[in-house]
């Protein structure tokens, strides 16, 4: 494992915990950074068994120099926080850290983009790059936004904690979107290979403690089921060259039956609990699709009737146009596509060509293909809809 | 920490009825009460209307009075509170309870200092 892979995995967990000994955010991401300045140094080849107790450590120890040097009134309140925490349980990572930051992260005293940017770099590890390219919107832009939130937790007093039983369903709204995302970026990575698994892993563990925390709430419960039905599939996504495989062409034999059996059993008590929502849906959607050996794809048109109720934008929109081409046909399914304004969604020109190709209108199914190529953004997609595009011509 | 909460007022719609005025003001009554209660309450007010404003500037040792408000905007601040309480959840709490007496937005906004 080397440093980049402890950073990764180890970011975000740190700064959620010395976010807690520290009381401020600023002062735990740069304590974490120092860290991780003196990991560069010091690990040589053979990083330490337990690298993120080890930068949880340091960075404390780190905190301490940098406050004992200032003299400010916060650094002194930070100073005796640090100092009044008992040693070794604390200091190891616990459990609510990471849900307390994510709370704070997805606060509505901040603007919804800053509240996804922060979780994504705080607790996704993301750098600005990754999460300007998940949003289609300019790095200045993100980087922007991450500044301006951090100074406003730390000047509006936004407290670090799980909120109270009356504010909690208020504020989770937020929180649900930002973990989908961070699923979404784990499984569709923005640049470089398709999948980062450790990412997606982590939204599902976050995912499943909100669950546990909130039993009671059903779109809390469809979050995770939609993610674990999603990455049941993971295994047949991708082919031994790397190649992306299409739901279709999937070997289901590789499909993770225990995630389905546990996704299924979710969208179950959802249904009984019948109070539908946007994730709840999508998670039926997909347990439609692991159900049985091939896709009912009646029942999940019929579902995404109901999602667009719930969630009318374009890009369920597009996913509907995909379940309209099955059951009514090709031509159908781009009249509605055609309608769609979806500016830089490279998802958007490839359902396009993949429908012209089927309509026998390879010349414009070639340039709509040319141009998802252009926006595509992740080397495996493009490389799958290059291979699509040269399909049209054979 | 210390809070502001200005109550933003939109001054085209004055003068109020003076029925709908007297409810108003035992609402807020007993919002005040409770903040006072809680040992939040620092400091509040209502204010007269911003045609009742003066600005004073000093510029390069002359002063200048004039009338008005520094903005001519319908949105003016109607009167407000100083509350000091641990975090911004619990002002965004007051905030909302004021909000619903006074009938109006709130804006919350963190002190930099108390002198």
């Amino acid at each position: 494992m080397d440093l980049t892979d402890v950073y990764r995995a180890e970011y975000g967990r740190c700064v959620a915990t010395l976010t807690r000994l520290l009381g401020d955010l600023g002062l735990a991401e740069e304590a974490v950074q120092d860290a991780f300045a003196t990991a560069v140094d010091t690990w040589g080849d053979e990083p330490p068994r337990n690298p993120g107790a080890w930068i949880v450590t340091t960075a404390r120890n780190r905190a301490i120099d940098r406050l004992r040097r200032e003299s400010t009134r916060e650094a002194r309140h930070a100073q005796s926080l640090l100092l009044h925490q008992p040693d070794d349980e604390e200091v190891g990572p616990v459990r609510d850290d990471q849900l307390r930051l994510i709370f704070t992260c997805c606060h509505p005293a901040l603007s919804p983009l800053a509240q996804t940017a922060l979780t994504l770099r705080l607790l996704g590890g993301l750098e600005v790059p990754e999460i300007a390219r998940a949003y289609l919107v300019p790095e200045a832009t993100i980087s922007q936004r991450i500044v301006r939130a951090k100074k406003k937790i730390r000047d509006a007093g936004i407290p670090y904690r799980v909120p109270e039983a009356p504010e909690l369903p208020a504020r989770l709204a937020s929180v649900l979107a930002v973990l989908y995302l961070v699923f979404n970026e784990g499984y569709t990575a923005t640049s470089g290979e398709l999948v980062r698994t450790d990412l997606s892993r982590e939204a599902i563990r976050l995912a499943r403690a909100l669950a546990e925390l909130m039993p009671d709430e059903p779109e809390v419960t469809g979050l995770l089921a939609l993610l674990l039905l999603v990455e049941a599939r993971r295994p047949a996504r991708v082919g031994p060259s790397g190649e992306l495989v299409v739901l279709a062409e999937q070997d289901r034999s590789l499909w993770d039956q225990e995630l389905i059996a546990e996704g299924h059993e979710l969208v179950r008590r959802c249904l009984r609990r019948d109070q539908p929502g946007p994730y709840q849906l999508q998670a039926a959607i997909n347990a439609v699709h692991t159900d049985g050996p091939a896709t009912d794809w009646t029942q999940v048109l019929a579902l995404y009737d109901q999602l667009i109720e719930h969630q009318p934008t374009p890009v369920v929109a597009l996913n509907r146009a995909v379940a309209v081409a099955e059951v009514h046909g090709p031509a159908l399914a781009l009249a509605v596509v055609d309608e769609l304004d979806l500016p830089h969604y490279h998802l958007l020109p490839a359902t396009r060509a993949d429908l012209l190709a089927r309509l026998d209108r390879t010349t414009e199914a070639a340039a709509a293909y040319d141009e998802a190529i252009a926006l595509a953004t992740n080397d495996t997609e493009r490389a799958f809809l290059e291979g699509r595009r040269a399909r049209l011509e054979t | 920490m210390h809070y502001l909460m200005g109550v933003r007022i939109d001054e085209s719609e004055l003068p109020y009825p003076d029925a709908e005025m007297e409810e108003t003001f035992a609402r807020v009554g007993a919002v005040n009460d409770e903040m006072k209660a809680a040992g939040v309450w620092v400091f509040g007010g209502g204010l007269r209307p911003s045609d009742s404003a003066t600005v004073v500037r000093v510029d390069q040792g002359s002063t200048t009075v004039t009338d008005g408000p520094f903005a001519e905007t319908k949105e003016q601040l109607g009167g407000f509170y100083v509350i000091e309480v641990d975090d911004l959840d619990q002002a965004l709490a007051w905030a909302e309870k004021c909000a619903e007496a006074c009938r109006v937005p709130i804006e919350v906004r963190p002190f930099e200092g108390i002198a």
